[in-house]
């Protein structure tokens, strides 16, 4: 069955558009101290958001390929429908990381050339300075394409070959099947390479001086949970509409539990980074946690709170995870405690003592990249059969049944 | 009358499962199924409830939660105050931090252990204790459905057994108890 954009699913994304660029003119011309690289932090953080959402998705559909998993293979379209905003995603990072490059925005403190200038004693920093071998422009965009381009091109590769599939059978489908396993592992390989080195260089060389060796996974727990909640947020709602016919309970309820466990994963990554700084109390690696957990302890805290006792007590049982209404609820609180996550990685970094609280800057891209991502996916979603036509496990995951 | 028990004894599960559909639908009260391991989707046709297992693993999670709780307030706040790396040890609150991983290994240990253990009580199967299985064979390739005449008054013996031997069954075996 196809899918049809509803007129409300048409005119709402391009609402939420108007109304966030609306919110965030609002809050481009309130007072801020620094607004300029206010605006642009908050930008990048919601780019970075929405961007990681489909990176998860995509290494979901990617694992669920190396592990050759049954059950999930007529949600695959929804997975792809996710994974075809990447591309997009990509433009406005690479619009704040080039403009951070030229100096219009300061949010990359090694990136201004005088800090490695030993002849200006005033903005002159010798750990900057040491670290010149890795954080250096060249490299940097180096390491910047390599990662977009493999992203990009995995991901687009991967819908074309889900497309393909569908008008193959026998000996064809099985051939292709194998590909996008092989495929598969080689975007699982990058992946856990390149999602670290994107955390290192896009995130945490914000805060140029703090290094925490578990930053990749901690950010790719979070990249994760986003991806799994906004996979089952959508597919609660094509239900919802009447498409999926053939997913059933037991689906629903391993979407929910693979929602309960990543977000555990998150949460276990977030605190042993934070619970290791703690513990031994280095001046240098404190210093993030200083300007954030302890200048905006509501915020943070109460990300950690949504984000981990939520979700624990809340899809703790097994009604709680087959029912859709429900489900959607606690989904929708999860992804804005993950979108709090991403928001306390950057702005305190990148704005230090300005960054008072969230303000209507930050959500008005929310909403206005809500409404491009939206957008995207559901167009993706209408291109194609929702459900995959031919796939060897299609079978084995119509009589899911747990 | 003497009550007998019966065992019809199958080779696959899947035909255990038709099996049993097919004598549930017929009214014959089943009275229990012994199988090497867990047949999928045999539950809802026997009518089994769904297992509390989840609940009491939840409640030792608590129980142990609560315990650590108040060890390590005992321990190093109350008894006797560690100072470990300067860290504050004047209250719970300010050390919670570094008792996090106590709390949370102390958590899933009784959790764990917990639910083993009322596991293997609720089914009578603690090491040691006698084995309740009918047939040594159910522990290696047959499927076994047990039937009581004392469960299946309106139904005759005979009438049960001529019922089982339409389905394809191994054998049966009849036992006075």
């Amino acid at each position: 069955m196809n899918f049809t954009i509803s007129k409300r699913a048409r005119t709402i994304p391009l609402a939420l558009i108007i109304i966030g660029l609306v919110m965030a003119a609002f809050g481009f011309m309130g007072d801020h101290t620094d607004h300029k690289q206010y605006t642009w932090a908050a930008f990048y953080a919601n780019a970075l958001f929405f961007f990681f959402i489909s990176l998860g998705a995509l290494f979901f559909y990617a694992l669920n390929h190396i592990t050759e998993t049954g059950w999930t293979i007529l949600l695959k379209r929804v997975f792809e429908g996710i994974s075809t905003y990447l591309p997009w995603g990509v433009l406005p990072i690479l619009l704040v990381l080039v403009a951070g490059s030229i100096g219009l925005n300061h949010i990359w403190p090694w990136m201004d050339a005088r800090t490695v200038d030993i002849s200006d004693p005033l903005h002159y920093d010798a750990h900057i300075n040491k670290l010149t071998p890795y954080l250096n422009k060249p490299f940097f965009w180096i390491r910047v394409i390599l990662i977009m381009a493999v992203f990009v091109l995995f991901a687009r590769w991967f819908r074309a070959q889900s497309l393909r599939m569908d008008g193959e059978t026998g000996e064809a489908l099985m051939r292709s099947h194998w590909k996008t396993y092989m495929r598969s592992v080689v975007f699982i390989l990058l992946f856990a390479f390149l999602s670290s080195v994107m955390a290192w260089d896009w995130i945490m060389s914000i805060d140029v001086h703090w290094k925490s060796a578990l930053f990749g996974w901690y950010v790719f727990g979070g990249i994760w949970a986003s991806g799994m909640i906004t996979a089952v947020i959508l597919v609660l709602y094509l239900k919802g509409k009447g498409y999926l016919p053939q997913v059933n309970g037991s689906h629903i309820q391993d979407m929910g539990k693979w929602m309960f466990a990543v977000s555990f994963l998150w949460s276990y990554l977030y605190f042993e980074q934070y619970l290791l700084t703690w513990y031994t109390n280095i001046p240098e690696e404190s210093a993030y946690f200083f300007t954030r957990n302890n200048q905006h302890p509501w915020l943070v805290w109460g990300m950690f709170f949504i984000n981990f006792a939520l979700p624990m007590v809340l899809l703790m049982s097994r009604d709680s995870k087959r029912s859709a209404r429900y489900l959607i609820g606690v989904g929708i609180i999860i992804f804005i405690g993950h979108w709090l996550d991403t928001v306390q990685m950057i702005m305190p970094g990148a704005l230090g003592p300005h960054f008072i609280r969230i303000g209507i800057l930050e959500v008005g891209f929310f909403v206005a990249f809500l409404g491009i991502f939206i957008r995207t996916v559901l167009a993706a979603l209408a291109k194609a059969p929702l459900t995959v036509v031919a796939h060897p496990f299609l079978e084995e995951s119509v009589h899911h049944h747990i | 009358m003497a009550n007998k028990v019966i065992y019809a004894v199958y080779e696959d599960p899947e035909v255990l499962k038709s099996a049993a559909r097919k004598l549930i639908t017929a009214g014959v009260n089943v009275r229990d199924v012994f199988s090497p391991f867990p047949v999928h989707g045999i539950d809802p046709i026997l009518g089994l409830k769904r297992t509390r297992l989840g609940i009491v693993s939840f409640m030792f999670g608590v129980f142990g939660l609560s315990l650590a709780v108040l060890g390590t307030y005992y321990m190093s706040i109350y008894d006797w105050p560690m100072n470990i790396g300067g860290k504050p040890n004047q209250y719970y609150y300010q050390n919670v931090t570094g008792f996090v991983p106590v709390l949370f290994e102390f958590t899933v240990l009784c959790a764990a252990h917990g639910m083993a253990i009322t596991y293997l009580i609720r089914n009578k199967t603690l090491p040691g204790m006698p084995a309740r299985n009918p047939d040594p064979r159910s522990t290696d390739d047959k499927f076994i459905i047990e039937l009581r005449t004392a469960d299946n008054q309106h139904h005759a013996p005979e009438a049960i057994t001529g019922m089982l031997r339409e389905t394809p069954v191994f054998e049966i075996n009849e036992r006075q108890c």
